[in-house]
Order: structure tokens, then sequence, then C-alpha cells
């Protein structure tokens, strides 16, 4: 018996060194898998081109919809070979990373503030009346101030409820950079982050979970990415701009609002832009990786299989499928600023692209 | 070797490995709970302040302490009266008729279903159901919750409590009939005070479950980090808040997850161990 079971665990031991040799032959040969988790923003324009990346190279790339912090910590503890955010890492933040990492801005999205109202469309809504409808002051889809400002609008008797997300978020974080923009009393006792202490409303998880939760909620009201509405025909509020026009949330004017100017490593939030065709909760959405691609024994190939995808997610071939899932693409300033960094990471101390 | 002594290492073994994981989850609860109970001391337990902003943050467990108990102890109270003339329908009044083997079969099919499909059943149909009626115009929070709990683990106390309603001695029963006692008395003066442990035993089990229950009452609770102020007012449930935050948690507010997750451990061992307690009590 006792014989028997040595025999077992050595098959067992020997089996699974043999599991690992072949592993790092694979890696490196050209078959590299790629992985990579974080925000659920832009989820669906990932999954689109990702399928495209598999279909034309061969190389397989997953994506795991975790949320945005998620995607930090897993790029933090090494398990996926980049990480994807919506709010991008803080001095302190990237500090409190391993080793230096930096930015790619993919492509640029929408917050939308969606509603549900049967029969109500084109509800416009200023910088008093979000305050006022987030803070929980006004209550009530028929008060005076919606009203005056939606002539022509039947707005009914009814509760207004506020869905927001119940998870950690980066939707929730450029929500609430912008609401912190417009009012100083938001700023005060709310705050931005990608979790806050939310002074009425529900919560529901995922922005497909607000999605969802709005949908079937007369009276609610909620922010979500904008994929997320347009795809489930949820009706979207016009919001007004820093210069004072009711915006639609649109691939032009999502674009829009990235015609300022950008620092180098592309860590700019795009809320509240001054541009008069501007959508004013509009952002960049991020992946994050290691600026030196030696860690954790990653192969070479790994590296440059890494980059090299990256490098074909910013080319006019991926960026061109972003309007299909309504994310505006990256301006050409934006485009060549990235390519400018992912040409500056390196493994030990090596440049991967030319 | 024999087999008797193999018998006895695989016994041993099996046994070992439940003392090393439960050992193995307070160990590392106690362990990570540690930063936010030194930060705020007895406050994470007092405090209604759930603030995970940076820079502003301060954790205080009690809404989601008086969430998880609210909704666990409406779906007790609901489903002690279902549960028990349920059972006693199957087990005694209607035994071995074709409806309450039906009735029991059905029982037990329930018992199986995934607590999910008991959300989405909630979400899409109890809850429209309640706005409806009028009870409140969303139809989330407590009231919502604690019902879909209390329908999610009738089945379990009935399945439970009519087996031990069957195992009471049919010789006692005939007896008290052969004294002129009527189908009442025989409930309430053989069969209860022979079953009475084994039933508790059963409602306890059934809290248990509706303690720790997590998708269903998150789907229909509100998450509202706030104390409910009433039966239809919405809040947040301590399993419900940890499958919500945890994936983007990080330091103290991790720490405060898996404080909660502390307790919400040491509430059901309370539970338990006052089940037990009363169990001994009355057999």
């Amino acid at each position: 018996m006792k014989k028997l079971l040595v025999v077992l665990l050595i098959g067992v031991v020997f089996a699974s060194c043999q599991n690992g040799k072949q592993k790092s032959a694979d890696s490196s040969s050209k078959n590299v898998t790629i992985a990579a988790a974080g925000a659920t923003f832009p989820m669906p324009y990932y999954n689109m081109v990702i399928k495209n990346y598999i279909k034309e190279k061969g190389v397989l790339v997953t994506y795991g919809g975790i949320g945005s912090g998620g995607g930090i910590k897993s790029l933090k503890d090494k398990v996926v070979d980049f990480g994807a955010t919506d709010a991008y890492l803080s001095d302190e933040k990237m500090a409190a990373m391993p080793s230096e990492i930096v930015h790619i801005p993919t492509c640029l999205g929408a917050v939308v503030i969606a509603y549900n109202l049967p029969g109500v469309e084109g509800l416009k809504l200023t910088d008093e009346l979000l305050e006022g409808i987030f803070m929980g002051e006004i209550t009530k889809w028929n008060d005076s101030k919606i009203t005056a400002n939606n002539a022509g609008l039947n707005l009914p008797d009814q509760a207004i409820t506020f869905v927001h997300r119940s998870d950690g978020s980066g939707t929730t974080y450029i929500f609430s950079d912008y609401m912190s923009k417009i009012s100083s009393k938001w700023a005060d006792k709310v705050g931005k982050g990608k979790s806050l202490q939310w002074p009425v409303g529900i919560g529901a998880k995922g922005n497909p979970g607000v999605a969802g939760t709005i949908k079937s909620t007369e009276g609610s009201i909620g922010y979500i990415g904008s994929e997320y509405a347009f795809a489930q025909k949820i009706p979207v509020a016009l919001l007004k701009n820093a210069a004072g026009n009711y915006i639609e949330p649109s691939i032009e004017s999502i674009s829009a609002a990235a015609q300022g100017a950008m620092p180098a490593d592309t860590r700019v939030m795009l809320t509240n832009s001054n541009d008069a065709n501007a959508y004013p909760i509009s952002g960049f959405t991020w992946l994050i990786l290691y600026k030196d691609q030696a860690y954790n024994g990653r192969s070479k190939a790994q590296a440059l299989g890494t980059l090299e995808f990256l490098d074909w997610l910013i080319s006019a071939d991926a960026q061109a499928v972003a309007p299909k899932v309504n994310y505006a693409p990256l301006p050409e300033k934006a485009v060549t600023q990235a390519k400018t960094i992912l040409r500056s990471v390196t493994y030990n101390g090596e440049a991967l692209l030319k | 070797m024999k087999s008797d002594t193999i018998t006895k290492y695989v016994l041993l073994f099996s046994s070992f490995i439940i003392l090393l994981v439960s050992g193995g989850m307070i160990f590392s609860l106690l362990g990570d709970a540690v930063p936010v109970f030194e930060k705020f001391g007895w406050r994470f337990i007092t405090s209604t302040d759930w603030n995970p902003t940076e820079g502003r943050e301060s954790y205080g467990a009690l809404p989601f302490i008086v969430g998880t108990l609210s909704t666990s102890i409406l779906a007790l109270l609901i489903c002690l009266p279902m549960a028990f003339s349920t059972s006693l329908f199957i087990a005694e009044y209607f035994k071995k008729s074709a409806f309450s083997s039906i009735i029991s079969s059905m029982v037990d099919l329930l018992a199986g279903v995934p607590s999910i499909v008991y959300g989405l059943w909630g979400f899409y149909t109890l809850r429209p159901f309640i706005v409806s009626l009028g009870l409140d115009p969303q139809g989330y929070g407590i009231f919502t919750s604690g019902l879909i709990l209390a329908i999610m683990i009738i089945p379990y106390a009935t399945s439970l409590s009519s087996e031990i309603i069957a195992m009471v001695p049919n010789e006692l029963k005939e007896a008290a009939y052969a004294l002129g006692a009527t189908r009442m008395e025989v409930i309430f003066n053989v069969i209860l005070p022979g079953a009475r442990s084994g039933i508790i035993a059963s409602f306890i089990l059934a809290f248990g479950r509706a303690l720790g229950e997590t998708m269903a009452v998150t789907m229909l609770i509100g998450n509202a980090n706030i104390i409910p102020t009433g039966l239809f007012s919405t809040g947040n449930s301590m399993a419900s808040v940890i499958a919500n935050q945890f994936g983007e948690a990080d330091g103290l507010k991790m720490s405060a997850l898996i404080a909660i997750g502390l307790l919400l451990f040491v509430i059901t061992g309370v539970v338990n161990f006052v089940g037990k307690f009363i169990i001994k009590k009355l057999s």
C-alpha cells in the first residue's frame, strides 16, 4: 500500500514537471496567450476588437470585465499581462505599484444619464437639476424646477429613484468627477471616487445591473456607460455643457471633448470640457502595463505579443470598430502619444517595438 | 495494511481536513480584520457611517448588521406558520394521499432551486407585483427581500420538519386517539412534544440559510448603505455588501469587508449555539 502511494506521488510530481516544461516551451514559440482584466465600461469595445484580433493574428487574448479596481489589483498581483481602468492612477497609486507603469488610452466613452419615464424623450438637464436630483433635493418628476426646464414634456407626478452602482467602478469615478466640478455641494458632501457614500438611491452591480434596474423601474434615473444605454434602447438625457449648449451623447460630441491639451503620459480627465459641442461626461479609458516587461519570469515573446496587441489596438484598423459600439476613436494626437509611450516600454532595458 | 486500518486513516484524514479548513478560515478572517478594528475599535460595529471615498474613509457595519438581521427575522416570521402547517399537512393530516406526495415532492424541488433563480423571479415578478399592490412605489427594500427569503427557506424548514413529524411513533398517536383525543389534541399533546427539538432545529437551519443568502437579497434590497427606517425602506445586508464591493477593495476597505465576513461568521455561530441550547433545554 505504502509503495503504491509513493509510486503515485512520484507520478504526480513527474506529471506536473512535464506540464511546466510544456508551458515554457509554448511561450518561447509564437503561441502566446495574453490575459487582461479590468473595467466593464469599455468591455463591449474590447470584446469586439479582441474577436477580430484572434481571427486575424491567431493570438489568443482574454479579457475579464471585473471592474477598474479589479484590473489595477490584478496588474499589481501580476496575474494579467495588462489591466484596464477608466480612472487613471494617481501619483500615490502609481508609487504603490511594484514597479513603474504606463497608461495607454484606447478609446473615448461617455457616461450617460439614462432614465425610465414612458413617453418622455429628450429630457434636458442642467447642472442645478443634476445636483438637485442626485443629492435627493428634487424628489418628484413633476417638480417645478424640472418642468420649467422641459416645457412640452409631460412629466408625471412620480417619485424619482436614483440608481447608482453598488460596486466600485471607473464609471462612478468619471460621473463623480463631473459632479464635483459642477456642484460645490456635491464636492463637499460626496466627493469623487470609485465608490461613494450616496446621499440617496438604490444600488445595482455593474453597468449591466444598473441598466437592467433602470429599464425595469419606472421613474428611475441613473448613470451608465453609453453603450449599455444604447444597446438596451434606454432614453438618455441631454446635458447642458460648460458652453451652455444642450448636448446629446454621440460619437461627435464625445470626440469634441478630447480636443484640448493633453499631458505626455495621457493622464487627463475630460469631464466638463469647454468645447462648445462637447458632451460633458466624456472620458478616456486606459490600459495599464509595466514599463519594464521582464518580471515574474515572463518570456520576451510574451512581452512582445502583449505590446504588438496594444499597438494594433490603437491602429486605424481597431479604432474604426469603436463607433460601431458607440465609443469615439482616439484623436490623432492621442494615438501619436500612445505610440510613443508603447515604444518606451522595455524588456530588461531593451526597447521591444521599433 | 488491513482494510480496517485504512478505513480508520481515511476517516481521520477527512475529519482532520474539516478542522483544518474551519480553523484556517477563522485564522485568516481574524488576521485580515485586525486593521479595521485597530483603526475604528468598537465603532466599526456601532457606527452607521460607511464611506469608502478616498480621503474620507470611515467604516461602520451597523447598517448591514441591521439589514441582515431584519430581513432574516422577517423571513423566519413568515416562514414559521407556513412551513409548520405545510409539514403537518404532509406528514400528519393527509399522510399517504396522492396530493400530499405531490406537495412533498414540490417542496423538495423548491429546496433545490438555486438562489439566483429566486432572485430573478423576485426581480421580474414579485417586485412588480408589490408595486402594483401599491405597497411601495419601487418595490425594493427590506419587505421584498424578507419575502423572497421566506419563500426560499420555507421548503427547507418544511422538508425537514415533515420528516421529523413523520418519525413520531404511531403507537403514541394511536394511544391518544384511543383515549378519545381529537386531531388537534394529538398534534399539540403528542406530536409537538415529541418532535419539538427537531422542528426547532429545522427552523434554525432555515434561519442560517437566510442569514447568509446573497444573490437574491442583493437583487431586491436596494443596496443602499443606510439603516432601514421601516418595512419598505431600502437597506443592505452583510453578505450583499461583501459580494458587491470586494472586487474593487484594497487596504482598509478590504479589511472592513473581511471584518463584516467575520461578524457574519460570529452571528451564524451564535444562532447555532442558541439553537442547540434551546434544543437541549427542551429535550
